[in-house]
């Protein structure tokens, strides 16, 4: 197709963003045929406009947004913004580290779409935004506790639900299993897994 | 006395034939004119992206197939694709084509299971009758291929996990010959039928700008005439190879998507037909057996496959750690996953991109000053799978 001839490449673009954004910009790297920038959580919505509005970007659709759980580093969260430019056919990721208490802004203002996105990181992480019009939890149950993709949520979760023959309705439980959930650890079957260390040091 | 302004509350669902699923819709009506629309979405969460990280590669492969489940090798294609571009694994040309074959037969699977049921919401029955006798068929392929006539598990990092039984293809050609002459049954059916395009023409209309703006892709983007497919843009595997067309509609209402859809069904039928003539022959997976398994019959014969064998189906491959975005044409739209590999036999995180998240979440937005007999027939054309919304 004729539309996407004129590629702007990655290189360009990259060089471009590093000297419109230069105090904006952390780091930046290509990395599978897309560009990677590293931010400052406070110029999130100014990189956001600049890339949407510019002629040379025009980078009018979000993707996706989404955080990861690295548990146990001083700014625990990283949260990861996905942009795509529909007439370069380019994509970017923007990037940047928060601690669990920190508070993020909002993209609803410049894309409705994250409306649902932002209640989702809310939701599955815990991370809260500023003037989003409607946090709520989105995915989990209703009256829902903890935030289930945190390194810390465990995989069984909290409750269980059953029907209660006595009560006449569906009732909610602390999980009881019948056997501990197993995490079984193949990382290196020739060794021996952790857990059989353990068991050895207490022979000893 | 003044008259007060009432709206109405309706609850839309969750158990609602039209709803395609466990749909929540708390509408606010003001006598049948929709005021707002409120999803409630959620009632499906399996947690699928917390069990990924907790499954090994391999075994987190079956779980795309429990996303879309009406089109389960797409979701599984993109899953693979990341693998590989992260290892850096070439597939054979084989497999590359046999993965073009089964993404575009779920296209056609996904497109007539929309179609029929969009139909069947505005008060058409026969075209889902006649619709589903075809996804039998279809189906049919799927369970030759993989043993299973839906979660299959069958696109793997590195290729497919067989080669194609014999007969299979020639079936499938056949199936090619044949299934042009039903979509132009159901287009007698539908396309000019009175009481379809009274329920569709100009209603749920999105404008360019719109779509963009709401995250829309695939139909829903194509529909409002913006011509994007990953498949022309970004292609994957060997689409480049291969010569389609993308229809592209003119006034974005829930009739252009509908024409779209069609149109994408005879397009893939070519697809799969040139697929098939020109299928090379050669391997259909990598052969680097750290990544996949050796064949059964060298597994008795050789120690190394034997050890290969044990270490992949109880280890399973590392990943190096690396962070990747890669995205497929699914046929509701762009399907991504994002991955997090660490290093070890387990993804660090997976999120998974569905296209259908987006586009319900435009729903207050499409049906806003609709009437309610009008909010089946958007969400119809929304082609909302809940398995992928609420993952």
């Amino acid at each position: 197709m004729d539309l996407y001839k004129d590629k702007m490449s990655l290189t360009n673009l990259e060089k471009k963003i590093n000297s419109e954004l230069t105090t904006k910009i952390n780091s930046s790297r290509i990395n599978h045929e897309q560009l990677e920038i590293q931010i400052d959580k406070e110029s999130l919505l100014d990189v956001v406009i600049f890339l949407k509005k510019n002629n040379s970007t025009k980078f009018r659709q979000l993707i996706d947004i989404t955080a990861v759980d690295y548990i146990g580093s001083e700014n625990r969260f990283k949260m990861i913004y996905l942009l795509l430019s529909h007439e370069y056919n380019l994509r970017i990721n923007i990037t940047f580290s928060i601690n669990e208490k920190e508070v993020v802004n909002s993209l609803t203002k410049i894309f409705p779409s994250a409306n649902w996105m932002e209640r989702e990181v809310f939701d599955m992480y815990g991370i809260k935004f500023n003037d989003h019009p409607d946090l709520r939890r989105i995915l989990t149950d209703y009256g829902f506790s903890g935030h289930p993709l945190r390194k810390d949520f465990p995989i069984t979760g909290h409750t269980e639900v059953r029907y209660s023959e006595e009560k006449k309705k569906v009732v909610y439980e602390p999980v009881k299993l019948e056997q501990n959930y197993r995490n079984f650890d193949y990382a290196s079957p020739w060794e021996g897994t952790e857990y059989i260390k353990e068991v050895q040091k207490k022979n000893d | 006395m003044t008259k007060e302004k009432k709206t109405l509350n309706l609850n839309f669902g969750p158990q609602h034939p039209a709803a395609h699923g466990v749909l929540r819709l708390i509408l606010e009506l003001d006598g049948e004119i929709v005021e707002k629309a409120d999803p409630h979405i959620g009632l499906l969460h399996r947690g699928t992206e917390k069990l990924i990280e907790n499954k090994t590669y391999s075994q987190a492969i079956p779980y795309f197939d429990r996303l879309d489940y009406v089109a389960p090798m797409n979701q599984e294609h993109a899953f693979a694709l990341a693998i590989e571009k992260i290892m850096d694994v070439e597939v054979p040309i084989r497999g590359q084509y046999i993965r073009v074959i089964f993404c575009e037969i779920g296209r056609i699977l996904s497109h007539i299971l929309n179609i029929t049921t969009q139909a069947l919401d505005v008060g058409a029955l026969t075209p889902s009758l006649w619709g589903f006798e075809e996804r039998e068929k279809l189906m049919g392929f799927y369970e030759r291929v993989s043993g299973s006539r839906l979660h299959a598990n069958y696109f793997r990092p590195g290729g497919v996990h067989k080669d194609l039984p014999r007969g299979l293809d020639k079936d499938i050609l056949d199936f090619c010959k044949t299934f042009p002459k039903i979509i132009d049954d159901l287009e007698t059916l539908l396309t000019d039928n009175r009481i379809f395009k009274q329920r569709n023409v100009d209603i749920g209309i999105v404008t360019k700008e719109d779509a963009l703006n709401y995250s829309f892709s695939g139909v829903m983007l194509r529909g409002s005439g913006i011509p994007w497919d990953l498949r022309k843009s970004q292609p994957y595997d060997c689409y480049e190879q291969i010569d389609f067309k993308i229809p592209i509609g003119k006034n974005g209402d829930c009739y252009d998507r509908y024409l779209c859809r069609i149109e994408e069904m005879r397009e893939s039928v070519k697809i799969i037909e040139q697929c098939l003539k020109n299928l090379p022959k050669g391997p259909v997976k990598s052969m680097d057996n750290k990544l996949t398994p050796p064949p059964k019959k060298e597994i008795k014969q050789s120690m190394e496959a034997l050890i290969h064998h044990f270490k992949l189906f109880t280890e399973g491959y590392r990943v190096k750690k690396d962070e990747i975005y890669t995205a497929v044409e699914a046929p509701k739209g762009e399907f991504g996953v994002y991955l997090i590999s660490d290093g070890t036999n387990r993804p660090y995180k997976c999120k998974i991109r569905a296209p259908g998240f987006s586009h319900l979440q435009a729903m207050d937005y499409l049906i806003k000053g609709h009437m309610l007999a009008d909010v089946p027939a958007v969400l119809g054309s929304l082609d909302i799978v809940f398995g992928e919304i609420d993952r």
